[in-house]
């Protein structure tokens, strides 16, 4: 093995050079026996690095198809392509390691004895994984080392390579299934040792055995006492301390003798280079104090802590029952919390756990958070999520980028916790309003923007400069799908502000919580604010993709929500949608988009009705009346639908400075014969199909077309709208019936 | 009568409609430094602290660390939390290290407080945790070998202390020294135990400049040694270092002419001050510093590191690092 390692150094230095810049070895892309899909290389730019790395894959993966069909005893001598596979293992092996798929073939092979052993000694020393093990391929080794085909210096090689790469083999329930297979060779003197450690390695409480243990003492009593014997049954009496009564020497400096051979060295620099090759291909990041993450140190992973009683409240508590009777009650351990009965059982003396964090995966708990009104409780959760959202961030700490998913899956957690309790996370808030300036609007996207979903109402300066902004900025950059997922967030943070607005309005607590002179108007600020918003980035967004029907029905969806606050969510607030997204929805080409504009307006004349209704009648001492604009801003949009859609009036009626007035001479010069009549449900770019398909089945016959016909009189009227209500536009219908009779008789 | 002042303290303020923090909403929340500090206090007599006391903290390299308040910890029971860290050590290790099975661990913890290290009467006493290993050669003379240490502390962090209720300690420095294993087994204890949360604290360029100037003004007796500023040039693919050191007179003199106020300093007298040295420099090398990284600083006071560590070098002047290392903790936590 010194031999080994002394070729190994030397040829360090020269291996860097030329695998500094290659990319990290792509895995997947191995196949056994087989070409690398040609789609893969078309799809990259090829480097001469590139060609390099596709050139040494195909020569490892000749090599190792011709392992795999390797017969009988081929001597090295005088054999130049056992040479060349041999030297191709070697130095990708020692250079990246192998992929999983190499071992089995060259397990197989080396084990199986058909080569002279100074091959099989290469071949077993070149075994550096890349990154895993199948445990398949060594259950077969341990096959091909029961039926003794290779010789026992093969044999100690590779249970040294065995317990060295242990950690690397991917799973290790079949391995513990072979436990007795290697505990009988512990009679081989010479493999004795090696075979203790790898026991060792293996070692569970259920592997103790008595007559195992009697099988180590005789052991002892043959060959002395052995370190690792002792070793092993040391490990025996930790686990199970009845069955080994025998005294063993207090402390021992090693058990076992270092087996990490050849390998050890190899492993390393296999997965340094690995790494640096994966450094390469990070982003620089900006700003001058990038906070290092502690990944790989301590803290590491991404854990929710587990429930566990709090057992410093305990030790308190244990204290404290010398002098106090009355806190004898015991609370009831957490861990043994698993249903709801139980809960309600306990729920007097049930204690949070030690780590409030661990409520986020326990519903159980959540339903106790939800009914118990302890700050302290929220204080702790609020300081442990605000920093691992910090911590974890992927976009705001550098080096964190390899651990998208983790983060998302965090995200996520706590976006389903949100939802459970209805409510957002202050530290949640913070933690978008810190690193919103910062993201690229795809990193964790989903996962972000639900969690926008759940920001707390709070005042508005905050809102503006530290939501809006940088939503809007991305929001006006970014493709067509992202502003619809923008529009769906927004509306379902109006939701939850409403829902919370509803909850708080019924509740007892109202006064304490809320009262009314100044959080109901602050709260309808935040909630105009909000709408303006999403009124503002609407109209340009529609400009910008063109008033793309899929935009339009988001934007369309959230004055869904709009138009119904006042009935639906009692808030004394009604916002008209602006102009830029009231005529591209007016006269949009699709049916859809105009129907559910019918069906919002619909509900603004609704809920305006109401509100009037309940001024006149004073019922109720009203803090809040709405303004006569927004009545105003109405009727003149409903003046334009009806122009639009019955009267074909729109040109000369419609007064809204942004609408569609136009003067005669202007009409004229489109030479639209009849532009007076022109331009209603019938003619209107989104019904015109209707009108063609309700003549056909009307008048089968008829060729002529002439859709005149539909709205020569009232019957014929009504048949038409008895047909699209039939086609499923029930907004229409529901503004039809509302809207236009009244307009009708009054005018 | 806990519960009455808790429900006081969250009544929302407008439109705040979310249970959370009580606090928290103060100017500074994201981090932004002010825009002036107060000098800390000028050396605190030697009635208050005893440098004898404080010296074993001085002159190594301590690790900085965040922490969010401790839930239920109580400066009483600091005996009985050195029996059960040094329980969690002994599980831990075994954990760790099978080999050595059934064999007893001889760490010591020891829990102690330093009542000296704070800044007002509002802060909570410091707290030390000492790990101390007897080897079994050296059990006979009782000799310990100090192993690892790492202190709690609060040096006028009202900011912080105010706002949480009583259930909570604050103690949001950390600083450790000695290997990570006993950083990590210390610091999950404390997560667990006091649900809190460890945070590396990193320092910015912009607070070690702040740190330049301010450790600059004070007065030291003996010949004090070089202001050593440290810049590291980014995007290079060889790391590349720049060492600037000043003769502190002839910075001191820089400093004294840049400020005007005695006892304060404003973020534009730290700017004018790095940017006269800046020019300086750039005057002899042609090189700008602006457009480099400030990673060190290093005075007769003290030295810090952009990656959050520290060196004290007079125990005269640690109440005043410690505040303006406890105040960038608060910010890095709220």
């Amino acid at each position: 093995s010194e031999k080994m390692q002394r070729r190994q150094s030397s040829k360090t230095p020269k291996q860097p050079l030329q695998g500094h810049h290659e990319n990290q070895t792509d895995l997947s892309a191995w196949r056994k026996g087989g070409r690398i899909d040609p789609g893969k290389s078309v799809q990259n730019i090829q480097s001469p690095n590139d060609q390099k790395n596709d050139s040494k894959q195909d020569s490892l993966e000749q090599a190792l198809s011709y392992f795999a069909k390797v017969q009988d005893r081929v001597s090295l001598k005088n054999n130049s392509v056992l040479q060349k596979h041999l030297t191709t293992v070697e130095s990708i092996a020692l250079q990246r390691g192998l992929p999983p798929e190499g071992f089995d073939v060259l397990l197989n092979v080396a084990l199986s004895g058909k080569l002279a052993d100074t091959v099989n000694t290469r071949l077993l020393k070149s075994l550096v994984p890349a990154s895993v093990i199948p445990e398949t391929s060594v259950i077969s080794s341990v096959s091909w080392l029961c039926v003794s085909k290779c010789s026992g210096n093969i044999q100690l090689l590779f249970l040294r390579w065995l317990i060295t790469v242990f950690d690397f083999i991917d799973r290790k329930e079949q391995l513990h299934a072979l436990y007795g297979f290697f505990f009988s060779f512990l009679q081989d003197e010479k493999m004795c040792p090696y075979v203790c450690h790898l026991l060792y390695l293996l070692t569970r409480k259920e592997s103790v055995k008595p007559f195992r243990i009697r099988r180590l003492l005789d052991l002892q009593a043959k060959m002395g006492m052995q370190s690792h014997l002792q070793a092993l049954l040391s490990l025996y009496k930790l686990f199970c301390p009845e069955l080994v009564t025998i005294t063993l020497p207090g402390k021992m400096k090693t058990y076992f003798k270092s087996s990490e051979g050849p390998w050890k060295a190899a492993i390393n620099t296999v997965r340094r280079r690995n790494q640096e090759n994966s450094l390469v291909s990070q982003p620089l990041f900006l700003g001058t104090a990038q906070p290092q993450s502690r990944k790989r140190k301590w803290n590491t992973q991404l854990i929710i802590p587990a429930s566990s009683t709090n057992k410093n409240n305990l030790e308190e508590n244990r204290e404290k029952n010398h002098v106090d009777l009355y806190s004898t009650s015991e609370s009831f351990p957490v861990e043994q919390l698993q249903t709801f009965p139980q809960l309600l059982q306990n729920i007097h003396c049930l204690e949070f756990p030690s780590q409030m964090g661990s409520v986020l995966t326990n519903p159980l708990l959540l339903h106790y958070m939800n009914c118990i009104k302890d700050e302290s409780v929220y204080l702790r959760l609020y300081y442990w999520m605000g920093q691992t959202l910090q911590e974890e961030c992927t976009w705001c700490v550098a080096d964190n980028n390899q651990y998208e998913e983790e983060f998302k899956d965090f995200l996520e957690t706590v976006y389903k916790t949100e939802c459970f309790l209805q409510e957002g996370f202050s530290s949640c808030e913070e933690f978008l309003y810190k690193s919103l300036p910062l993201w690229d609007g795809f990193c964790c996207r989903s996962q972000i923007l639900k969690l926008v979903s759940w920001i707390p109402l709070s005042s508005s300066s905050e809102m503006k400069s530290h939501l809006y902004d940088p939503l809007a900025q991305l929001f006006f950059t970014s493709s067509l799908y992202f502003k619809c997922s923008v529009l769906e967030t927004l509306k379902e943070l109006l939701q939850n502000w409403l829902n919370w607005h509803m909850i708080h309005l019924d509740s007892e607590f109202e006064s304490e919580v809320y009262s009314l002179n100044t959080t109901l108007s602050g709260l309808v600020n935040v909630v105009a604010e909000l709408i303006h918003f999403v009124g503002w980035i609407s109209t340009v967004a529609l400009r910008l993709e063109n008033n793309a029907t899929f935009l339009l029905y988001f934007i369309l969806d959230f004055y869904e929500t709009v138009c119904d606050m006042y009935l639906r969510y009692n808030l004394p607030l009604l916002i008209m949608p602006p102009a830029g997204v009231f005529y591209p929805a007016l006269l949009s080409m699709d049916s859809v988009s105009l129907n559910q504009l019918c069906y919002i307006m619909y509900r603004y004349r609704t809920n305006l009705v109401a509100a009037k209704e309940n001024e006149l009648s004073k019922k109720k001492t009203l803090q809040f009346k709405f303004s006569s604009q927004i009545y105003q801003e109405y009727n003149q949009y409903i003046i334009a639908m009806v122009g639009c859609l019955w009267t074909s009036r729109a040109f000369q009626k419609d007064i809204h400075p942004q609408g569609l007035r136009m003067d005669d001479e202007l009409l004229k010069k489109t030479a639209v014969q009849e532009f007076r009549t022109s331009f209603n449900i019938v003619y209107h770019p989104a019904m015109m199909g209707y009108a063609v398909l309700f003549l056909q089945q009307a008048w089968p016959d008829d060729t002529t077309f002439d859709l005149s016909l539909i709205k020569r009189d009232k019957a014929m009227s009504n048949w038409y709208l008895e047909y699209l209500y039939a086609q499923g536009l029930k907004g229409l219908k529901v503004f039809i019936e509302s809207s236009i009779n009244r307009v009708s008789q009054a005018s | 009568m806990e519960s009455v002042e808790g429900a006081a303290r969250t009544l929302p303020s407008i439109g705040r409609l979310s249970r959370g923090p009580p606090f928290g909403r103060a100017q500074g929340r994201f981090g932004l430094s002010p825009s002036g500090r107060l000098l800390p206090p000028a050396p605190r007599s030697q009635e208050n602290v005893d440098p004898q006391q404080t010296a074993f903290l001085l002159r190594k390299q301590w690790t900085l660390y965040s922490v969010t308040p401790l839930y239920r910890f109580s400066g009483a029971r600091l005996r009985d939390y050195g029996r059960l860290l040094g329980a969690f050590i002994a599980a831990e290790k075994q954990k760790g290290l099978a080999v050595e099975v059934g064999v007893e661990l001889d760490i010591k913890v020891a829990v102690s407080s330093l009542p000296d290290l704070r800044g007002s009467d509002q802060d909570q006493a410091a707290v030390l945790v000492q790990l101390s290993s007897r080897s079994s050669a050296s059990r006979k003379n009782s000799e310990e070998k100090l192993l690892w240490s790492g202190w709690f502390c609060c040096v006028s962090g009202d900011d912080l202390s105010e706002r949480v209720p009583e259930d909570f300690t604050c103690l949001p420095l950390f600083l450790a020294n000695g290997a990570e294993s006993y950083t990590s087994i210390v610091g999950s204890w404390f997560q667990k135990t006091f649900d809190c949360c460890f945070r590396r604290l990193a320092i910015s360029p912009l607070n070690l400049s702040w740190m330049a100037a301010m450790w600059t003004g004070c007065k030291v007796d003996k010949t004090a040694s070089a202001l050593e500023l440290v810049f590291s040039v980014p995007s290079l693919p060889q790391p590349l270092d720049i060492l600037y050191a000043i003769h502190p007179e002839d910075a001191k003199d820089l400093w004294d002419t840049v400020q005007k106020t005695p006892g304060e300093i404003t973020q534009e007298e730290v700017d004018v001050f790095m940017d006269c040295l800046y020019s300086h420099f750039h005057r002899h090398f042609k090189i700008r510093l602006s457009a480099t990284k400030l990673v060190k600083v290093s005075t007769a006071i003290a030295s810090a590191h952009c990656d959050g560590f520290i060196k004290f070098l007079q125990s005269q002047y640690l109440t005043g690092v410690l505040m303006l290392l406890t105040e960038l903790a608060i910010s890095q936590i709220q």
